[in-house]
C-alpha cells in the first residue's frame, strides 16, 4: 500500500496569494503563503473563521488557483494546468473529506465510495472490490447497502473517508471533518485518520479550529489574516 | 465511461418517476401525432390509388361542354351514335369504347321505391368501368340492339328495393317503364370522394334514350386504350378528330373535354400528399415543444443536483464526463419517450384507420426517422443544460445547499 519513496518536498507552496473581488472590493484571503509539506505527514491547519486556511486547502487541493504565486505538486506547476488537468491530478493523487459529508444521496454507501473509481475507468468487479475493502478500512462493512440517509453523522463521514482512499491518493485533504459530529464521534473519525496515516502512510491535512482534533496531527499550522502565523509540531500526541 | 453514462441515466429517470414521465410526455405525443398522420395519410393515398385502378387505368373519358375550371362545363350540345362509331373506326389505339348517357329516375318495386341514377350503356361499359356480375347476366346483343326493358342493378338499389330477396326476373319501375332485372353488380363501396359507387341502375343505352331520355344524347363517351400506348397520344387523336366532327375552327376552343383517368389519379394521390405533410408538419411542432419540455426539465435537474456535480467535479471528473452525463440522460430520456411515442402511434393509427376505413400501412422509415429525431431532440435540448452543469465551478456547487 506504500507509494514509491518520492523526493520531498510532495507540496511546496511559495508566496501564494488569493485575491477575490476587483478593485475597490478586491479582498485578500492569502497574502503570501510559504509552506511545504512533505510524504507521510499529518497536518492540521487552524485559524480564527477568515484567516484563509479554507482557500489555501481549495488551492491544494487543486480546486481552485492562486491569484499570484507559486504551487508545486510533486515538482508540477499547478498553476499553470488546465482545468482538465487539475481534475486528472485530483482523480489520481488526491482524496477529499468534507465537512458536510457530500455524499450522493440515495446511493449506497457502496456506490458512494465506489464513484472515484468509476473516473479512473476501473471494471465493476475491480472497483466492488476495492470499494469492499475500503468500507472494511472504516469499519463499514456491515453497511454497504445503506443510503447516506439511513446512516449516522459518524458513520457518513466514514463512507466519506473510504471515498477519498479507495483510490489510494498520495495526499487527503480534509475540511473540518468533525465540524458537525459531536465529541466522541470526532474522536473516532480523527483516530482513524491517524491510523490510516501511521499504518498506509497516506499523507493528511485538515482543517480545523478544535485543538482537540489538531493534537491527533503531527504538525499544527496556524493562519491569521491570510498568512502563517505558527508552524510547528504538535505537542503531546504524535 | 458511455456505458456508465447510460446507467447512470437509467438509475436517475427510475429516481424520478412521474417527473421522467411528465418530461417525456411531450414527445411521447409528438411522435405519436407525426407517425399516426403519416400512416393514416399514406392509407389514405394508397386507398385513392387502388380505387382509381379499380375504375381502369387506361381509361380516357369524353364529355362534351368546354372545360372551365373546377368543375364547371361550359353547356355545349351532346355526342351522337355516329361520334362512338367514328372514334371507334378510325382511332386504332382504342380497345373499347362505352357510350353512356344516364339521368335521375325513381324506382318502385312493391311498396319500396328509391331514386338512383339510371344509365343507358352497353356491355363494353362493364370492361372499361371494370365491373363484375356477381348475379345473372348482361346484356344479350339482341337487348341492345332492340332497347328491351332488361336492366342490371348495383348493390345499393338491390338492399333498397329487395332487401335479402334475390331480385332476378323481377320486374321494377323506372320511372315509366317496367322493366326486368337480369343481373346484379358486384358491390365496388364507397369512392374516393365518398360518393356511393353502387347506387346505379343500367339499362341498354338504345332503351335508355328511346324509353326515358326520350333522346339520342350521349353523355359520356368513356374509352379505353390499348395497353402498351401512349394514352397522350390517343387523347390528341381523340381531341382532333372529334374538333373536326364538331367543326371546330383553328383558334376556338374545344367544347368538349377528353380527360385521362391517370391525371385525375394523380391529382388525387398529390392532395392526400399535401394534406398528409401539412398534418405532420403540425404535428413535428409538438416534438419540437417536447424538446424544450426536456431542456426546462434538464435545466431544473442540474440546479438540484449542483451539489452532486460539486462532489464529481472534486473527486476527478473532467468537464466532459459531466457534460456527457448530462447529455445521456436527456437523450436516454427522449428516446425512451420517442419509443413509447410509436408504441402509442401503432395503437392509435390501427384504431383510427379502422375508424376512418382506410387501410393500415405502416411505413417503417417513418418509425425510425422519428425514433432518431427524437433522440437528436434529446442532444439538442439537453446540450445546453448539460454544458451548464459541466462549466460548474466545483467549489461553488459544493457550497451549494
Amino acid at each position: 500500500m506504500n507509494p514509491a519513496p518520492l523526493p520531498p518536498p510532495l507540496i511546496c507552496l511559495k508566496g501564494v496569494t488569493k485575491v477575490y473581488g476587483h478593485g475597490q472590493a478586491a479582498m485578500a484571503a492569502l497574502r503570501g503563503i510559504d509552506l511545504e509539506i512533505g510524504q507521510g505527514e499529518f497536518v492540521a491547519v487552524m485559524g480564527p473563521s477568515g484567516s484563509g486556511k479554507s482557500t489555501c486547502m481549495n488551492i491544494l487541493g487543486c480546486l481552485d488557483t492562486p491569484t499570484r504565486g507559486g504551487y508545486q505538486f510533486r515538482g508540477v506547476a499547478v498553476e499553470e494546468l488546465s482545468r482538465n488537468q487539475r481534475a486528472m491530478l485530483r482523480r489520481h493523487y488526491l482524496g477529499f473529506v468534507f465537512q458536510g459529508y457530500n455524499l450522493l444521496n440515495r446511493t449506497s454507501a457502496l456506490e458512494n465510495v465506489e464513484l472515484p473509481l468509476i473516473y479512473r475507468g476501473l471494471p465493476a468487479a475491480q472497483r466492488r472490490a476495492a470499494a469492499r475493502q475500503a468500507l472494511a478500512a472504516v469499519g463499514l462493512s456491515d453497511r454497504e447497502h445503506h443510503t447516506p440517509g439511513e446512516l449516522s453523522g459518524g458513520q457518513q463521514q466514514r463512507v466519506a473517508i473510504a471515498r477519498a482512499i479507495v483510490t489510494e491518493p498520495a495526499v487527503l485533504f480534509a475540511d473540518e471533518p468533525t465540524g458537525n459530529l459531536d465529541t466522541a464521534r470526532s474522536k473516532e473519525i480523527m483516530e482513524l485518520l491517524a491510523s490510516l496515516n501511521r499504518e498506509h502512510g497516506i499523507t493528511i491535512m485538515i482543517v480545523t479550529h478544535e485543538p482537540d482534533m489538531a493534537k491527533y496531527a503531527k504538525r499544527t499550522v496556524c493562519f491569521v489574516d491570510g498568512l502563517v502565523a505558527t508552524d510547528e509540531p504538535a505537542g503531546g500526541e504524535s | 465511461m458511455l456505458w456508465n453514462a447510460f446507467l447512470l441515466a437509467l438509475r436517475e429517470i427510475r429516481r424520478n418517476v412521474l417527473r421522467s414521465f411528465l418530461t417525456i410526455l411531450g414527445i411521447v405525443i409528438g411522435v405519436a401525432a407525426v407517425i399516426t398522420m403519416v400512416t393514416i395519410g399514406g392509407g389514405a393515398t394508397a386507398q385513392v390509388t387502388q380505387q382509381i385502378a379499380s375504375l381502369g387505368t387506361n381509361l380516357l373519358i369524353v364529355r362534351p361542354g368546354q372545360h372551365l375550371g373546377m368543375g364547371q362545363r361550359g353547356a355545349a350540345s351532346p355526342f351522337r351514335q355516329e361520334d362512338v362509331t367514328a372514334i371507334a373506326r378510325e382511332i386504332p389505339a382504342v380497345a373499347a369504347v362505352a357510350p353512356s348517357a344516364s339521368q335521375s329516375v325513381t324506382t318502385i318495386f312493391g311498396n319500396a321505391n328509391w331514386s338512383t341514377s339510371a344509365n343507358g350503356v352497353d356491355n363494353r361499359y362493364f370492361t372499361v368501368r371494370n365491373w363484375t356480375i356477381e348475379e345473372g347476366r348482361m346484356f344479350s346483343d339482341g337487348e341492345l340492339r332492340a332497347g328491351q326493358a332488361v336492366c342490371v342493378l348495383g348493390a345499393t338499389v338491390r338492399k333498397e328495393l329487395f332487401g335479402g330477396q334475390s331480385p332476378l326476373g323481377s320486374k321494377i319501375r323506372l320511372g315509366k317503364m317496367s322493366c326486368q332485372v337480369i343481373g346484379l353488380l358486384a358491390a365496388k363501396g364507397q369512392s374516393t370522394m365518398g360518393r356511393d359507387q353502387d347506387d346505379l341502375i343500367l339499362v341498354p343505352l338504345r332503351t335508355f334514350q328511346r324509353r326515358i331520355a326520350g333522346k339520342q344524347d350521349i353523355s359520356l363517351i368513356q374509352i379505353s386504350i390499348r395497353d402498351g400506348i401512349d394514352t397522350n397520344k390517343a387523347q390528341k387523336d381523340i381531341e382532333l378528330l372529334l374538333r373536326e366532327r364538331r367543326h371546330i375552327s383553328v383558334g376556338e376552343n374545344d367544347d368538349f373535354q377528353v380527360r385521362d383517368m391517370k391525371e385525375i389519379a394523380q391529382m388525387l394521390t398529390g392532395t392526400t400528399r399535401i394534406l398528409t405533410s401539412l398534418l405532420g408538419a403540425v404535428a413535428a411542432v409538438s416534438l419540437l415543444v417536447g424538446g424544450i419540455g426536456i431542456m426546462n426539465i434538464m435545466l431544473v435537474s442540474v440546479t438540484e443536483r449542483t451539489r452532486e456535480i460539486g462532489i464529481r467535479l472534486a473527486i476527478g471528473a473532467l468537464e466532459r464526463e459531466v457534460l456527457l452525463q448530462f447529455l445521456v440522460e436527456a437523450v436516454v430520456l427522449s428516446s425512451f419517450g420517442g419509443v413509447v411515442g410509436i408504441l402509442l402511434a401503432i395503437v392509435s393509427s390501427l384504431g383510427l384507420s379502422a375508424l376512418l376505413n382506410v387501410p393500415f400501412i405502416l411505413n417503417p422509415g417513418i418509425i425510425i426517422l422519428a425514433f432518431f429525431f427524437s433522440a437528436a431532440v434529446g442532444v439538442i435540448f439537453g446540450f445546453f443544460p448539460a454544458r451548464k452543469a459541466a462549466q460548474l465551478d466545483p467549489i461553488e456547487a459544493l457550497r451549494h445547499e
